[in-house]
């Protein structure tokens, strides 16, 4: 509710300043302007978010070092006793005997027998179970019936994701430095403007969309109590994302791209491989939901089926020639590039969320009708805003006023989802303390919300103003892309390998790559904001041009460190992965579905 | 009716019909209408020349940092004259072959400057050449990524009389015996670069092109009648910098230097002022020097020349708007003859 308030009070906070965008723009009072306060507040959410989650951490950790204190006394006055005098043990032992002597005989409750385990209840034995460092988790209840194929498309998505994860961002990371070291290689093939595209193409539709896929495999059999209509397809489409992202980076390094236009780089003779994996996925999604076992079709297969048939007709819309000649291409550029977003990863992501999300806490989502605001709302107003990309530029007004209306219009597919999210957390917060993968889920919800709304803001003209074509952007599409997306991936990742395959990561590690990441993106965000910010100041106030460059340099070494610390958390991610996965058809499995169908 | 908790069917064909239906109003008619543009009298089509550098410049993504649109924006003012308009990108935004579309050359992000009116803003072959082959050679702060793949590293006695070679100062040559010898895609890309200047309006019909610009023509001319209030050294670092640089001591081995010269320090301007409208080649060591004088007016030269006469050491009288004023006057009157 309060959340609700608050993106009210926002949001009419904005509207003066949408009416008045004719107005002369000064900077002024840039730092009171609706669009930054906005901006600050909302990243002030995510500090105090990240906040109270170290703070849960730290909480149960002086808990720990509480009790060991506890322990620590007690082997103290033991040590006492060991030290003492025999003359004075036998004097307190003398006094101790007389206090006792009218103890009952004390053998009653105790037998003769040695200690045994008949029943194999105990699991393991340790002596030393307090780790100082990292407070060592609940254990997921593990085990869920699952035929194995389905299993091993689960896992093989998920694993080609993780791989292109870690080259995709080995790839930003090298990226980023190139701004503080412009000179670092002298290959064509490795040059600024060949390699970019390659790294958000394969982040794009190498990780995110891999995983995705992969985790929805599961959601669909699952909540559609009912096998997978053909397994065989899964591989063809496996094969063929795969193919579309090394042709694609093949490509796009050799220096032959589609014109340039964001995430449509790849030329279409290659894009059309991942269109074909996406129809054959969409097909087979629908058939196997299309003869459910239940009668209900459960909301996150509205999303997933959604966001299928949108990015398929999406991609076809980008790609058609027929009105892409001047202008026409920009008015598609801003639609798809959006879209590409909103419809597919954005979409999708929430459908698994609901699913995931509510599964781990082992309760059904706080509200249906809810979910389906959101998901109705999201095909209406997400639809619209793509120009808002191109404010100010050559295209009609009235298209980027549209898209400025909706962008504000977003507020109710956001508030919806995140409202929806956060309650069902309500009373499960003992989570937190007890796992990773609700922190996961909370940081995704988080950024879900403050991204989102920040992207609204951003859109509106001051905003517009102060930020278009600064390294704001690139801020903005990390906090959703890598925030929103990327976190509630590896929620539901850490959610359901581990009961497939009956092995849990390190805690340690777990953790390790929460933080880095978290850190990581932090850093890397903020600097870019505030680099951006002044950046844009810059040329308001008409300075040449090279100022502007020269100023952004402390915060693209901040940028770096971000891009390194995100770096590092994906490799304890992929090895994680790989322990999670690691000799996994060998553990008990495999019951045939008709035995789990009810 | 439509029972979408049941209906698989009606739900997937909802969502999906929903949304083809937006798209089509928010995307395809748009898109269709927007391609619907004709050129502006004056806007020169590529020439094939032009056209393949145009190539390089898709191939090389340049669109990765380089915006070209000049938005109707009060900053943009320093990337044009007037605002982008549909037109402008009649010739340029045109599918390049059946592989690839029509390139996104407006761009998302400015991390290096627009190039809508480069051509106009600088029109120097040599500095382009040296600039693509080593940014960091005119402009230090540079953070653009060198282009060495587009030029050629030759034995000074294999030149030959066609090649054109790039004026590479001696601290960024890898091997100092050699000459740096610029290869068919470099001078195609900067022939493509000169060709982004912004077409002028046909002054007395703008109404018919574009009504939304009126205001913003009207306060240019407002604006273009006041007299001096130019910031002399703003206007350097925006126009003369990039070969000169902010120190004035230009590059050595392709652009000379100002501090100390005779020619800036001279107490009769004339041959300064008129190097500036005319531009100079008379210096074999040096890259060639473009004119200005369609590109700033008298008062803008009196303020860049008065501002190089008394910075860096030199010292000189200033010089004032009419000085240049009567030297353009002997330059368009000698070129008349």
């Amino acid at each position: 509710m309060k959340k609700c308030k608050l993106a009210i009070l926002l949001f009419l906070g904005v509207i003066p300043n949408i009416i008045s965008a004719q107005e002369k723009i000064t900077t002024d009072n840039w730092l009171s302007s609706p669009g930054i306060i906005g901006t600050f507040v909302l990243i002030a959410i995510v500090m105090i978010i990240a906040i109270v989650i170290l703070f849960v951490k730290l909480n149960a950790y002086i808990d720990n070092m509480k009790r060991r204190q506890v322990d620590r006394n007690r082997m103290a006055f033991d040590d006492e006793l060991v030290a003492m005098d025999e003359g004075d043990i036998d004097a307190i032992l003398e006094k101790r005997k007389a206090a006792l002597k009218y103890k009952l005989k004390g053998d009653e409750l105790s037998g003769d027998n040695l200690a045994s385990d008949d029943k194999g209840l105990i699991h393991r034995f340790e002596k030393d179970p307090n780790n100082a460092f990292f407070d060592e988790k609940k254990k997921t209840s593990l085990g869920l019936e699952t035929p194995l194929e389905l299993k091993k498309i689960v896992i093989y998505y998920i694993g080609a994701a993780a791989f292109w994860l870690v080259l995709g961002t080995l790839i930003g990371q090298y990226l980023g430095m190139k701004f503080l070291w412009p000179e670092m290689d002298s290959q064509s093939w490795l040059a600024f403007g060949r390699l970019r595209p390659v790294h958000t193409n394969m982040v794009f539709w190498g990780w995110s969309s891999m995983a995705m896929i992969g985790l929805g495999y599961f959601v669909i059999a699952r909540t559609s109590n009912n096998k997978i209509y053909n397994y065989s397809w899964a591989w063809h489409a496996w094969k063929l994302i795969n193919a579309t992202i090394i042709l694609g980076t093949l490509f796009l390094m050799a220096g032959i791209n589609n014109g340039g236009g964001e995430y449509r780089e790849y030329i279409w003779p290659v894009m059309l491989l991942f269109a074909i994996g996406l129809i054959i996925t969409f097909v087979n999604f629908y058939k196997t939901v299309a003869t459910r076992k239940i009668s209900e079709i459960y909301i996150s297969n509205w999303f997933i089926l959604a966001a299928l048939i949108w990015t398929i007709v999406l991609s076809i819309i980008g790609y058609l020639p027929f009105y892409q000649d001047g202008l026409g291409e920009t008015v598609i550029q801003g639609y798809y590039m959006h879209q590409g977003v909103g419809m597919w990863f954005m979409t999708f992501t929430l459908g698994l969320v609901y699913y995931y999300l509510p599964s781990t806490l082992n309760k059904p989502i706080y509200s249906y009708s809810l979910g389906v605001l959101a998901f109705w709302t999201q095909m209406l107003f997400y639809t619209m805003i793509g120009t808002h990309h191109f404010v100010f530029s050559p295209l009609p007004w009235w298209l980027q006023t549209i898209a400025i209306v909706f962008s504000a219009g977003m507020v109710i597919p956001v508030v919806a989802g995140t409202t929806n999210f956060f309650m069902t957390m309500k009373g499960s917060w003992n989570h937190i303390s007890k796992s990773y993968v609700l922190p996961f889920f909370l940081v995704g919800t988080v950024f879900y919300f403050v991204g989102s709304m920040q992207g609204s803001l951003q859109a509106f003209r001051f905003t517009n103003f102060v930020w278009h074509f600064t390294d704001f952007n690139v801020a903005h599409s990390h906090m959703t892309m890598y925030g929103i997306i990327a976190f509630f991936l590896w929620a539901c990742i850490y959610a359901i390998l581990p009961k497939l395959t009956g092995k849990e990561p390190a805690q340690v590690f777990v953790g390790a790559h929460f933080w880095l990441a978290f850190i990581g993106l932090f850093a890397y965000m903020i600097s870019l904001m505030a680099g951006g910010t002044y950046k844009g100041l810059s040329w308001i106030d008409g300075e040449p041009f090279i100022e502007s460059v020269i100023l952004m340099k402390p915060y693209w070494i901040w940028r770096a460190v971000g891009g390194t610390l995100m770096f590092a958390s994906h490799l304890v991610f992929a090895y994680n992965f790989y322990y999670m996965v690691k000799g996994y058809s060998k553990t008990k499995t495999s019951i045939k579905v008709e035995e789990i169908t009810v | 009716m439509l029972n979408f908790h049941k209906e698989h069917k009606n739900l997937v064909l909802t969502a999906g019909g929903v949304f083809i239906a937006l798209s089509t109003l928010i995307a395809i008619i748009p898109a269709f209408q927007m391609q619907e543009t004709e050129p502006i009298p004056d806007e020169k089509p590529l020439t094939a020349n032009e056209r393949e550098g145009l190539e390089i410049y898709v191939s090389e993504n340049c669109m990765a940092c380089h915006t070209q649109q000049v938005r109707n924006i009060e900053m943009d003012n320093m990337w044009g004259n007037r605002p982008s308009i549909p037109s402008d990108y009649y010739y340029s935004k045109k599918r390049l072959d059946i592989w690839r579309q029509s390139p996104s050359i407006l761009g998302s992000e400015r991390t290096g400057p627009d190039l809508t009116n480069i051509g106009k803003r600088q029109p120097s072959e040599d500095w382009h050449l040296l600039h693509l082959y080593n940014p960091r050679a005119v402009v230090s702060a540079s953070v653009m990524p060198s282009y060495p793949w587009l030029f050629e590293e030759v034995d000074s006695s294999s030149v030959g009389k066609d090649d054109k070679v790039v004026a590479v100062p001696r601290g960024f040559l890898k091997n100092p015996n050699k000459k740096i010898v610029a290869s068919n895609d470099a001078l195609r890309l900067v022939d493509y670069l000169k060709y982004l200047k912004q077409t002028e309006l046909p002054g007395d019909n703008v109404d018919d092109f574009i009504p939304a610009l009126k205001k913003i023509q009207a306060d240019r001319v407002a604006g273009g009648n006041q007299e001096g209030g130019f910031d002399g050294g703003k206007l350097f670092s925006q126009v003369c910098a990039a070969c000169h640089q902010e120190t004035g001591k230009g590059v050595v081995g392709a652009f000379p230097s100002l501090v100390g010269s005779a020619i800036v320090n001279d107490e009769n301007s004339e041959k300064l002022i008129r190097i500036v409208i005319q531009g100079y080649d008379a210096r074999t060591d040096y890259g060639v020097m473009p004119g200005f004088g369609d590109q700033l007016n008298d008062a803008e030269i009196a303020a860049i020349l008065t501002h190089e006469r008394s910075s860096w050491g030199n010292d000189a009288p200033p010089v004032t708007a009419d000085d240049v004023a009567k030297i353009r006057q002997y330059v368009e009157m000698e070129l008349n003859k």
